[in-house]
């Protein structure tokens, strides 16, 4: 009775024994729910990862200028040397006063609860965290795939720990305890992995349900964004006030449809010359060159590039370069540059930004420093974005423009340009 | 201004752009998608302020609808796990409906309103919700020497 059904390999009746036996004894069920919830599993895991977690694209040059003009008028047009202050709004939701932070690499103000994921490179809507298991942010669209994932998930290991136990319990009571482990010894593994799974997963379900049901994100909850501990007055404004309700928006409420188009080709961006503070007429005069071929703009672009360099600019090297030099690591700097073929533009997925945060803090300063340097109108009309590709091209620094134009697909038109010319 | 309704491809055809501004998002009501209705002054002399508010405000309103919970967006979203989100390949999302109403009425209100006055509303779903972008068009000169990015607005 303990022998197998027509056991195919003398191999796979050792490893697979449980399903069979607990089919054979028990009842044929068991592996059929457990199959089942396999699928589930998969389901939702693939879900999660292929989603659009709620990318935000990145603004368009104008509505970048747009901004920028924006803050200076804010915050008063400043003299060289002083710094103004990091750039956020303040807004009132609920009562709650939040404030809205500017993304520099993405050129917007970002929504509330949304965040940058560095691993990504992209701002996130009601970012929870980037889950390396799954490979993806979870955000506001796949929030509630990852949630049936992990449940399902937590569901799943605990079928799978509690009939192992029973398959191995059931052959001990007939050939003892040592034999039935060295009859089956793959449930040992599964007992360990599921144990060790099921404190992991459930713990993790646990906590995201009480993530759902006060409507916060894993964001807000470690920094404690809500939490009575900062002060009395300090609710999450975002609740809808009940559990239930909570719950049902959460993991039913409408999906908005993705705002990326993920299957497109990027096309190459005409590099818009920021407009001057001042001027509105300035700024049209320069809608002109957007009429250009992509040719002429890559010239035109590197043109001011080199007419940059060529101005008191070089004085700020030494800063400026050591500015670049402490630029994150990008530890994949050297090698994606080496075998860079200069046609395509490298998607930014393929340069881990594993310090964006630091860089989010050294970005603005770069920008201010240089923006005060080379915003005066009698300087050469370069545009300073440009510039931030341009000054390291200056000393031939090409590996770090190259691992600065692929933050910014702005710079990579002036980039390819340059090379082409520096090739001639 | 003149009194006849341009369409918009002689708009574009005869119009450069001047400049664009950008109505921003609105978020004092937490992270529905609104827009402020604040009236820009470039816009100043070119269309009726109530208009102006009456569009965004109509536009907040489809927006509001599209991300409204209740008893049929539940339905939904119970219904699609029941199928594994299969029938989406099928029918679309409720949102997905309300954002096709909302382009056709920025198209209407584009050839009815903005387009005789020289103004071009561009759907923000294609700025990524982020902003309501305007185009602000000048009749070009007779002599026609600009190089008129007429048709680039909307397409950036």
């Amino acid at each position: 009775m303990n022998r197998m059904r027509n056991p195919p390999a003398f191999g796979r009746r050792r490893v697979f024994s449980s399903c069979p036996y607990l089919a054979v004894k028990i009842t044929p069920a068991i592996p059929a729910v457990a199959g089942i919830l396999f699928f589930f599993v998969m389901g939702t895991l693939l879900r999660t990862s292929f989603s659009d977690p709620g990318v935000l694209p990145r603004a368009t040059p104008d509505e970048a200028a747009d901004l920028e003009r924006q803050i200076d008028i804010a915050n008063g047009t400043s003299s060289g040397g002083y710094r103004p202050p990091p750039r956020t709004k303040e807004v009132i939701i609920n009562g709650q006063t939040v404030k809205l932070k500017y993304c520099f690499t993405c050129k917007i103000f970002r929504p509330p609860r949304a965040s940058h994921c560095s691993l990504c490179d992209n701002c996130v809507e009601r970012f929870d965290h980037h889950c390396p298991w799954v490979g993806n942010c979870v955000g506001k669209r796949n929030y509630r795939f990852f949630y049936m994932f992990i449940l399902s998930l937590s569901f799943l290991t605990v079928f799978i720990f509690a009939f192992v136990l029973t398959h191995v319990i059931l052959r001990s009571q007939q050939t003892g305890f040592l034999n039935a482990l060295k009859d089956s010894p793959a449930s040992v593994l599964e007992a360990v992995v599921c144990f060790f799974s099921v404190w992991s997963i459930v713990g993790l379900s646990g906590f995201h349900t009480y993530l759902i049901s006060s409507n916060q994100t894993t964001n807000e909850d470690i920094k404690g964004s809500w939490s009575n501990k900062r002060g009395k007055e300090n609710y999450n404004p975002y609740s809808y006030g009940n559990i239930f309700t909570n719950c049902c928006v959460a993991l039913c409420g409408p999906i908005s449809p993705s705002l990326i188009d993920r299957r497109g080709y990027i096309q190459p961006d005409t590099p818009q010359p920021a407009a001057p503070s001042n001027s509105i007429t300035m700024y049209g005069a320069t809608q002109s060159q957007s009429d250009m071929c992509d040719q002429d703009q890559c010239i035109q672009s590197t043109k001011f590039v080199l007419q940059a360099a060529a101005t008191p600019l070089l004085q700020s090297e030494p800063s400026l370069t050591s500015d670049e030099l402490h630029l994150p690591g990008k530890p994949g700097l050297g090698t994606p540059c080496a075998s860079l073929t200069l046609g395509p533009p490298t998607p930014p997925a393929s340069m881990p930004n594993l310090a964006e945060a630091a860089l989010a803090d050294m970005m603005p300063r770069k920008d201010e420093h240089m923006g005060h340097q080379f915003l005066t109108p009698d300087e050469a009309p370069s545009p300073p974005r440009l510039l931030a590709a341009g000054s390291p091209l200056a000393h031939s620094r090409t590996m770090h423009v190259l691992g600065l134009a692929s933050q910014d697909s702005l710079h990579e038109d002036s980039v390819r340009g340059l090379v082409k010319l520096s090739s001639v | 201004m003149s009194p006849q309704v341009h369409n918009l491809q002689e708009l574009r055809r005869s119009a450069s752009l001047a400049t664009k501004v950008f109505i921003q998002r609105d978020y004092s009501d937490g992270t529905i998608c609104q827009f402020q209705t604040k009236f820009p002054p470039e816009l100043d002399s070119r269309i009726e302020r109530q208009l102006f508010e009456e569009t965004v405000k109509t536009l907040n309103g489809f927006y509001a609808e599209a991300e409204k919970i209740g008893g049929s967006s539940y339905l939904e979203g119970c219904l699609a796990c029941a199928t594994a989100y299969f029938i989406f390949l099928c029918m679309e999302t409720h949102y997905e409906k309300v954002l096709k109403k909302i382009s056709r009425y920025i198209q209407e209100q584009n050839e009815k309103i903005f387009a005789p006055r020289g103004l071009l509303l561009t759907d923000p779903v294609e700025r990524g919700m982020r902003v309501i972008e305007i185009s602000i068009y000048e009749d070009r000169c007779s002599s026609g020497s600009s190089s008129g990015g007429g048709g680039g607005a909307g397409a950036r």
